[in-house]
């Protein structure tokens, strides 16, 4: 079977975590591959704790990343790493909220679009990909706040790549 | 509207994208997870799409739409087909002109349910045909064809879903073709709609014909398809599961079922003769492997473990590996908890306080069962509080009997509990019984529904509005109040006090709008005036 790319984000209910999740799938449909995107909605939406997985590749069959399976963990709230950490595979990269300087943020609720810029070094899709696909899924106002996040997220990326 | 291109689309959306393309006249439903989403994309779309008081009246309604030759839908959760469980299994005997499509979305793993109940046994049950998508192009594409066969058998079809289904996005490619141009009109059929014994018993008898017909073409049908693989190990499946089961074992043989009621069992027999080995993979209830078993084939199912909670890749390598050892388990989560700052933190305080006994209900309320409040002694199913707190009022000592108060959110308050409040009235407890219903003005838990109490439609338009405080009093209620739990104020205590000493029935209206909507609400208000202001 063709190599599938497995990431996982998590971070608690009202942290955005499917809409990163929802922004990276996008991305890699419009780069042309298989993509299954997988969460728990429901009684997380009061705070409680929030997964939601992305698959792609040439074909993507479980909606599901398998425990241990994940390539990437893209963690929004620092006390949400240790819940996850068993959802990495061997090698996998842990990206945590302690690797954006959040004081750089315009917005403080961009946390998530900084993770995806992170996470985005480590990924096929150009950038350009990102920014469309950002620019379509938020509102206007946000679009200014949400290219500076996620240059933020790069740039931490860049300099200090996962562990 | 044309919707030709690839698209990354949620189960939910794809089954409403395929509604919209099928000419759907009407689609009716009642919110909770996972297939809330349906209905709000359907007329999103620009499909009609309509919440009712709960999931027997919107089947009730999408049946009329059917009689009266135009399609209908009605979507609803696992536990939603019991309450429209009534009208399902008599439609079944009936019949229908215009298509007619239920969708059942079951929560097996119980993300946000009471209970995992596996609604393949409706389709059998009432005697429904069911189909059963595995992602979203299946749930696009067998939405269609949910009509296409409705419309020929003129059966009320089953579209079966489960969570991972509803709720993951996968790709789809529409095909955009419409339905057939409808004609909505009346055609009396009195021998084929009226179900008193004489018409009902040859209508039972059309049902098991027609059942016949469609097993029989069911054994060629192209909902059922072989992925050929290695002959030492063959897997029968259906739904989600076949994507675990595909890359679990890639090498597999495998037969995926998707009309799966009535099962096409000579197809089944015919796969697993050429088998050296078949494991029947499935989430919940043995379903098919009692079907494989019943029809003498020697087939493996599923230890027990597994039939609680979800399936994935990893449960299911385990099954194929007859492996029983204890499963890893994960790290706790963070819990879901009340919002800071909501009105029923102060509710809960207080009945805790009170040592009350709460006979509770289905929402976001029901929260206040865990810490810090662990004001909740039940909670069984939608409007069950008023039923089983005023049973345990009729039995219990007087001295615990007083302290029983039933505790209902307003969604839930109009789906279940007006005929709870009815008893209540018309079998009074000796003691009396305070009734609390906990109105934020919206259907918080399954992401803010309009509902009859809010006087918007689903669309938030302005609509009637059914008035709880008026309709407690006109049913002979003579205590009704209503009070704004907020903080600094010690109304809500007050008037729960006097209710529990009063020994009379009494209803308590907490109303105050859900934090998470108060925004949005003022504006709606602000446009529901002008409406108003220009009739």
């Amino acid at each position: 079977m063709a190599r599938v790319t497995n990431i996982v984000v998590a971070g608690l209910g009202g942290q955005g975590v499917l809409k990163a999740t929802d922004v990276l799938a996008a991305v890699a449909l419009r780069a042309g591959y298989d993509v299954k995107k997988s969460e728990i909605k429901g009684m997380s939406q009061r705070g409680g704790s929030v997964t939601g997985d992305v698959r792609f590749g040439t074909e993507v069959l479980s909606p599901m990343v398998p425990t241990g399976e994940a390539d990437f963990l893209v963690v929004l709230e620092s006390t949400q790493v240790d819940a996850h950490r068993h959802l990495l595979r061997p090698g996998g990269i842990l990206l945590s909220p302690e690797m954006i300087d959040q004081d750089k943020l315009a917005n403080k609720k961009g946390l998530n679009v900084a993770m995806l810029g992170a996470l985005s070094v480590h990924l096929p899709m150009p950038e350009s990909d990102w920014h469309k696909v950002l620019a379509e899924q938020f509102p206007q106002k946000f679009h200014e706040s949400n290219k500076q996040a996620f240059a933020v997220g790069r740039q931490g990326q860049q300099k200090n790549p996962g562990s | 509207m044309k919707h030709t291109e690839r698209m990354l689309l949620s189960g939910n959306e794809a089954i409403a994208l395929a509604a919209w393309h099928a000419g759907v006249a009407l689609g009716a439903g009642y919110p909770g997870t996972p297939s809330t989403e349906i209905l709000e994309a359907f007329a999103e779309l620009g499909g009609r799409a309509q919440w009712s008081p709960n999931e027997k009246v919107a089947t009730e309604v999408v049946l009329g739409v059917a009689f009266g030759g135009a399609r209908g839908l009605a979507t609803m959760k696992h536990v939603g087909l019991n309450v429209a469980a009534d009208p399902l299994f008599t439609a079944a005997y009936t019949g229908v002109s215009g298509g007619m499509v239920i969708v059942s979305a079951d929560d097996p793993g119980m993300a946000s349910s009471q209970n995992e109940q596996d609604n393949r046994r409706y389709a059998v049950a009432a005697g429904v045909p069911m189909l059963e998508p595995s992602s979203s192009q299946e749930a696009y594409d067998f939405t269609l064809a949910a009509f296409e066969m409705s419309e020929r058998w003129r059966l009320p079809v089953l579209l079966r879903v489960t969570t991972r289904v509803s709720h993951s996005k996968t790709v789809v490619f529409p095909q955009d073709r419409n339905g057939p141009p409808q004609n909505p009109h009346f055609e009396r059929d009195v021998r084929g709609r009226v179900m008193i014994p004489a018409y009902a018993r040859p209508a039972h008898r059309r049902l098991r014909q027609k059942l016949a017909e469609i097993q029989a073409w069911n054994e060629t049908s192209e909902f059922n398809l072989v992925v050929p693989g290695d002959t030492s190990l063959g897997i029968i499946t259906s739904g989600i599961s076949f994507m675990h089961a595909r890359e679990a074992a890639p090498q597999a043989s495998i037969l995926k079922l998707g009309l799966t009621h009535p099962l096409p069992m000579k197809k089944i027999a015919e796969f697993a003769r050429g088998m050296e080995r078949v494991v029947v993979i499935e989430e919940g209830d043995p379903y098919l492997v009692e079907a494989c078993r019943a029809a003498g084939l020697p087939v493996e199912g599923k230890p027990e473990m597994y039939r609680f909670g979800e399936l994935n890749v990893a449960r299911v390598r385990r099954i194929l590996n007859g492996d029983t050892s204890p499963e890893p388990v994960p790290p706790p989560g963070k819990p879901p908890q009340l919002c800071e700052g909501c009105q029923y933190r102060q509710v809960f305080e207080v009945l805790r306080r009170r040592d009350c006994i709460v006979a509770g209900d289905i929402g976001c309320y029901t929260l206040g069962v865990l810490p810090p409040f662990e004001a909740m002694d039940s909670c069984v199913c939608m409007g069950a509080s008023i039923g089983v707190g005023l049973g345990l009022r009729h039995v219990l000592p007087p001295d615990q009997a007083r302290r029983v108060v039933s505790v209902i959110g307003d969604s839930t308050f109009v789906h279940s509990g007006i005929t709870g409040l009815v008893e209540m009235v018309y079998n009074p407890p000796p003691q009396g019984h305070v009734l609390i219903i906990l109105d934020n003005l919206t259907t918080a838990m399954t992401g803010h529904q309009e509902h009859p109490g809010t006087g918007r439609t689903l669309k938030h338009e302005p609509t009637g509005q059914v008035r709880f405080e008026d309709l407690a009093r006109s049913l002979g209620v003579r205590k009704v109040h209503v009070v704004e739990p907020r903080a600094g104020s010690d109304e809500f205590e007050r008037v729960l006090d006097t209710c529990l000493n009063s020994g009379e029935l009494c209803v308590i209206i907490a109303r105050r709008p859900c934090l998470m909507i108060a925004k949005r609400l003022k504006e709606l208000e602000l446009t529901g005036a002008q409406a108003k202001d220009r009739r």
